[in-house]
């Protein structure tokens, strides 16, 4: 099968099959390949749905219901950076709403949001496990821990 | 020159790999050889990044260590064991104070490499395993008492037994390390301190009931942990650990890592399962039960990660050694997690019976703030919230549940005297309202009820009438709910307005 590599929804529907493909023999493929749809391709569009649908022999309707059931899951791209914010009870006694707040009012983003100009998405997080090193903060992946207002300012304004 | 600085991520997340880097261009410049290891944390949180250096007594200790702080110490003879620093780490009175069983080689072993967990003691208890028969395996994790270290306490030998005897072409063990709990650390530690103690206990579990493939998962909020796992995991199939015929015994077993995607219902056992298999993460009705019908409906083990972590221990020294610790019904030894407003937060494995009040008074220092503690929330966002005059409970399943409070994994997390505990109750609804798999209504429903409640309560709207409502809708959650997720969310609750009714009036 050869791919129009001039249009870009083609080119995307043949790598999602082709990361489908190869990852349909584990047992319980479907989280997996989600997975590495986001990972390769920055989020999962409502046009992969059909395609991992079909290549796994799901109906579409079951797909898009895993989809949309796991907060992993983006619909669509997110920023360049990801912040997330724990707000959890443990990060809680030790000020993480403040800390939230702070982002926020300097941001001018709710949770869940990605700033127009796509650096920045900003999300809250329940518990990163680092529950005696709070308020902690996920910046790309990587954990910080006691952080506070000027810290995070410094932090964001390294991932820019 | 052996110099141990941790890559436990939550050292990392205060400058550890940072401090690790300094050390190590800081000794090229002064032309000292050092060989830096990265291991797992100790568990003594407030001291990372601790700093460890070999010398003929034993692990000089060095903490916290800032950056800035590196070229000093080593100009004061870190690298000799000499300058300021915290002495012989194992003498530590927190350290002293603990029995370290199933994190024994936490923070102390290359969590990469598999030569030091066979060199301090690992695969001891799977090659005597390998020795017995699965019935006699079994028995033996029955006879230690070990209870799922998950929060639910169900014996864990009793689960095995019925794997064991049910009948099918093919089984499972599935460890569940979705840690969503705040409060909760245990489990990405020991897996990012000493992943092949996991792999060895799910094994010795595969081979006890006849099970051929296992299951790890994870959570991705923890993507340090499924890196160390999943390297550990490839190390220990080029040890012939994992695969076929291992150690020469003919058992076949392959361990699999799984991520899930950021939905906390997934750490309730049948949730997990529905996961797995690649759908929504809403739970099951029980029975039958996943020792029966688990995943793809298959007879499977799913135990927590402590759980697991425990049984090498269990078979290496054996049942009545790991008895020996604890109280009543309550065997062994348990890791307590210290977080939140805590001046000396981190990891404490000792026997059962330790009190609350030893816990964050005398071993965690009370708040970090320096304000009086007010309130501890025990086992999770799922847990009882707890004043200081239940300081002198005994950490005991029985114990808690008596006090309307559970001990679930083992999570403390402490507040001082600013928390306003009606906030707390309206968070634990909030928190069910939105991570409630939907499937069943007192919990879908209830949870939006219940804020909604407490925001009229605050509000001082109608506030007796609200507050007897409240109860009664706690009432039908709790018995209603499928799982514990609806079913012990009233648990905060609840013990908000028992233990702290002030806070609820005007």
């Amino acid at each position: 099968m050869t791919t129009d590599v001039t249009n870009p929804a083609a080119v995307r529907t043949a790598r999602v099959r082709e990361i489908a493909s190869d990852l349909r023999e584990l047992r319980g493929p479907l989280i997996p390949i989600l997975h590495a749809v986001q990972e390769d391709l920055g989020h999962v569009d409502q046009v992969d749905v059909a395609v991992i649908a079909d290549v796994l022999n799901l109906s579409v309707a079951e797909v898009h219901g895993v989809v949309t059931f796991y907060k992993d899951f983006r619909r669509e791209p997110g920023g360049r950076t990801t912040l997330r914010i724990c707000q959890a009870e443990a990060c809680q006694a030790v000020g993480a709403e403040a800390l939230g707040d702070h982002v926020k009012r300097r941001t001018g983003l709710s949770f869940g949001k990605t700033s127009v100009d796509g650096k920045l998405t900003l999300d809250e997080v329940f518990c990163l496990g680092n529950c005696a090193l709070g308020p902690a903060v996920q910046v790309n992946g990587k954990l910080h821990g006691k952080v506070t207002p000027a810290r995070l300012d410094a932090i964001l304004g390294e991932a820019r | 020159m052996k110099v141990y600085v941790p890559r436990d991520s939550a050292a990392v997340s205060v400058g550890a790999d940072e401090v690790a880097e300094r050390i190590q261009a800081s000794a090229n410049t002064i032309g000292r050889d050092v060989e830096i290891i990265r291991t797992g944390s100790r568990g003594m949180l407030w001291l990372e990044p601790l700093v460890e250096v070999e010398t003929p007594q034993g692990r000089i200790g060095y903490g916290p260590v800032a950056l800035e702080q590196v070229d000093g110490l080593i100009a004061a003879g870190l690298l000799d064991g000499e300058g300021e620093s915290l002495g012989l780490v194992e003498e530590l009175d927190w350290m002293r104070r603990q029995q370290r069983l199933t994190f024994e080689r936490v923070g102390v072993v290359d969590p990469r490499s598999a030569n030091d967990y066979e060199q301090n003691g690992g695969m001891q208890g799977l090659r005597k395993a390998l020795t017995m028969t699965p019935a006699e395996v079994v028995e033996e994790v029955t006879n230690s008492g070990l209870r799922g270290r998950g929060g639910a306490g169900f014996p864990t030998g009793i689960k095995w037994r019925t794997v064991l005897g049910a009948d099918a072409d093919l089984k499972f063990v599935c460890c569940n390390a979705d840690e969503g709990d705040s409060g909760t650390f245990a489990d990405r530690m020991l897996i990012e301190g000493d992943p092949f103690v996991l792999i060895e206990g799910m094994t010795i579990a595969a081979y006890a009931v006849g099970a051929t493939e296992g299951y790890v998962y994870l959570r991705s909020e923890y993507p340090d942990a499924v890196e160390a796992l999943t390297k550990a995991i490839e190390a220990a199939r080029a040890k012939g650990w994992l695969g076929e015929d291992i150690e020469g015994s003919k058992l076949t077993f392959d361990l699999h890592v799984r991520v899930g995607a950021g939905a906390y219902i997934c750490g309730e056992e049948t949730s997990m399962l529905e996961s797995l298999e690649g759908k929504r993460g809403t739970v099951r009705a029980k029975p039958p039960i996943p020792a029966l019908e688990g995943l793809f409906g298959r007879p499977t083990v799913v135990n927590n990660v402590l759980s697991l972590a425990s049984v090498p221990t269990i078979l290496a020294n054996g049942a009545a050694a790991y008895a020996s610790y604890g109280m009543g019904r309550s065997l062994g030894t348990s890791v307590f997690q210290l977080g939140g407003n805590i001046a000396r937060g981190g990891i404490v494995e000792t026997a059962f019976g330790i009190t609350l009040g030893e816990l964050v008074n005398d071993l965690g220092g009370g708040t970090a703030s320096g304000r009086p503690v007010r309130a501890v929330q025990v086992g999770g966002p799922l847990g009882a919230y707890l004043p200081v005059d239940q300081f002198d409970l005994p950490m005991d399943y029985e114990a808690f549940a008596a006090a309307g409070a559970m001990v679930g994994h083992g999570g403390i997390v402490v507040f001082d005297e600013t928390v306003d505990m009606a906030g707390m109750a309206r968070f634990a609804m909030a928190f069910c309202a939105e991570e409630s798999c939907g499937k069943c209504t007192p919990c879908r429903v209830g949870a939006i009820r219940g804020v909604e409640t407490i925001d009229r309560i605050r509000a001082g709207e109608d506030r007796s009438k609200n507050l007897v409502l409240l109860d009664d809708l706690c009432e039908l959650m709790t018995d209603g709910s499928l799982c514990a997720m609806g079913g012990l969310t009233p648990m905060p609750v609840r013990s908000a307005i028992r233990h702290f009714g002030e806070d609820f009036s005007a």
